[in-house]
């Protein structure tokens, strides 16, 4: 029998304003425990949160990048559950009436092209940090208490790992261009929960799910979900029943286990928040935020496509992240030949960056000085071998590429002269390269291509090289 | 009786709350009976009322998006009961 997963995802997602949800405590990563809080995040008795509008602000812009229907009224409710991580004993968050709805996001896995549904984005806040430290207690900190979140909340449209994250991959790419989160998984700042069950293929009945939380790295969503639907599957071969139940993935051991059954599950008993008013947004201000939206990566691609003429292929790598388009976008400004900036930023620099352990964020070279490195290639004054030994220089050292050619020494001997020179030096050398050439031995010049080269430290034109070899051989056959 | 002796233990332990069986039996009566009552309103035609989704008429109270200062940690931790290493600490928990 053939079985099919099916996936929904919950993502939450940190969003960048300077301060909190309900207060003015600062949402900065990082910090000394317990240094950014007041009595409204604590959870104090008598206090009185109210909204940050930026919240409501990044939400908007989040939704409308996502073609989310925007609502005209939400509200915000109480979440009850017992659980330390919140010292009010319930998370503020949205039920009934989240404030955004309805939207949808293409993905594209192996060249197919798919519609993801959104059910729904709402408003929340994020909870504290517990540390198991301690040796006879728990320990909490406050600081990311009220820090405001959006959860993305999808239809079950996903069917592989491979849809998971590219799914996940494209959210990210789309809020990081947006600027609502700078999306960064390392400090926790989209997180993913997966709810997974297998059916047969064909069918349109669901199977029981169960749900895995607080996935933070793409690569711990797709192994975990890989685990988990090879564990239900084996189960079903077996003739056992799936529980619903949420589990744990435990990302260094590669396995998944139950955490809690749906008879121990939440009942969460929303209510109103009755310290919060409702939330009513006008159709002007939802065009206003409209018309503020960026370029997103998907007009972006086609942008790339047309006016640069660029490869799909490139257009797609280079607008994957907000960071990388800016960076050739800054190039293309100074250097107008898109695609040879393109080949770079796609083939050479990656594995750089990689060898540094740095990103297109932090970058240590400017699109200016990537621009004259490619304007020494283009004009033949260095050769791309030299090209690339140049750009690894930069990443080390931060020199500008025409002062490291000229400190090194690397520009390309084009001297026709110098060149044909040793060249001849070389041919007269090698009397039975020579001869093999005349018996009709084309190989040969390779041969005596690569002892120029060699001679030359790699510096000699290979194109002026080659003719001058040609000219020189011919000239001791005749 | 529109509440169950179940329903008093399930909302009970969503509460952590503890009961005797007697308390599980009066409470069933008492809360049941308060629920009783409310349950008159349900006797009104409410077909041409809109639908309450929130008590206040007020909307759209909103803060700018500006630091103010915070706590220190002294503070923060000061009506703790227990505290170690900057932190609340609490019984133990499980992830």
């Amino acid at each position: 029998m053939e079985y099919e997963i099916v996936i929904g995802m919950e993502i939450h997602i940190e969003l960048g304003t300077k301060t909190k949800i309900f207060c003015s405590c600062p949402t900065e990563f990082g910090q000394d425990e317990n240094t950014h809080t007041c009595p409204v995040c604590l959870g104090m008795p008598g206090v009185l949160p109210v909204l940050n509008e930026k919240v409501v602000e990044y939400a908007t812009r989040a939704g409308l990048a996502l073609n989310c229907e925007i609502a005209h009224f939400s509200k915000m409710d109480r979440k009850n559950y017992f659980y330390p991580d919140l010292p009010k004993a319930y998370q503020t968050s949205q039920f009934d009436l989240p404030i955004c709805t309805g939207g949808d996001v293409e993905i594209e896995v192996d060249g197919v092209k798919k519609d993801i549904g959104i059910t729904r984005i709402h408003i929340e806040e994020d909870a504290g940090k517990l540390l198991h430290e301690s040796a006879d207690g728990t320990l909490l900190d406050v600081n990311r208490c009220g820090v405001p979140l959006i959860e993305i909340v999808t239809e079950p449209d996903l069917r592989s790992a491979e849809e998971a994250r590219a799914f996940a991959e494209k959210v990210r790419n789309i809020l990081e261009y947006t600027g609502v989160s700078d999306c960064k998984m390392e400090q926790g700042s989209m997180r993913f929960d997966v709810n997974l069950s297998i059916r047969e293929k064909g069918s349109e009945v669901l199977g029981t799910r169960t749900e895995m939380k607080n996935l933070n790295s793409f690569r711990a969503l797709i192994r975990a979900v890989q685990y988990e639907s090879k564990r239900q599957i084996i189960e079903i071969k077996k003739g056992h029943t799936i529980i619903q139940e949420t589990r744990k993935w435990d990302d260094t051991k590669g396995t998944s286990s139950s955490l809690r059954s749906k008879e121990e599950a939440h009942d969460y008993r929303y209510f109103p928040e009755p310290d919060l008013v409702p939330i009513v947004l006008e159709p002007e201000y939802i065009e206003k935020i409209k018309s503020e939206l960026p370029e997103l990566p998907e007009a972006k691609k086609q942008r790339y496509i047309d006016e640069y003429k660029l490869p799909e292929y490139d257009a797609g790598v280079l607008t994957t992240t907000g960071v990388t388009a800016r960076f050739f976008e800054e190039s293309v400004v100074l250097y107008n030949e898109p695609k040879q900036i393109s080949n770079w930023m796609m083939v050479e620099i990656p594995p750089l960056l990689k060898e540094k352990e740095l990103s297109m964020e932090n970058i240590t070279i400017t699109p200016a000085q990537l621009v004259e490195l490619l304007k020494l290639v283009k004009n033949n004054e260095i050769s791309g071998n030299t090209g690339k030994e140049v750009l690894k220089e930069m990443f080390n050292t931060g020199k500008n590429p025409g002062d490291i050619v000229k400190e090194k020494g690397l520009a390309q001997m084009s001297d026709t002269g110098e060149l044909e020179a040793i060249i001849e030096e070389i041919v007269s050398a090698n009397p039975k390269s020579v001869e093999d050439i005349g018996a009709g031995n084309e190989k040969a010049y390779g041969f005596l291509t690569g002892q120029v080269m060699k001679a030359t430290k790699g510096k000699a034109n290979a194109q002026v090289a080659n003719e001058l070899i040609r000219t020189v051989v011919a000239r001791h056959l005749a | 009786m529109s509440l169950t002796r179940e329903d008093v233990t399930y909302v009970a332990n969503l509460a952590r709350l503890e009961f005797s069986e007697d308390q599980v039996t009066a409470l069933a009566d008492q809360l049941g009976a308060v629920l009783d009552y409310a349950e008159t309103l349900s006797g009104l035609d409410t077909s041409k009322i809109k639908a309450t989704e929130h008590v206040l008429a007020v909307q759209n109270v909103f803060r700018k998006d500006e630091i103010k200062p915070c706590l220190t940690n002294e503070e923060a931790l000061a009506n703790a009961p227990e505290s170690e290493a900057g932190c609340f600490k609490v019984p133990r928990v499980m992830e």
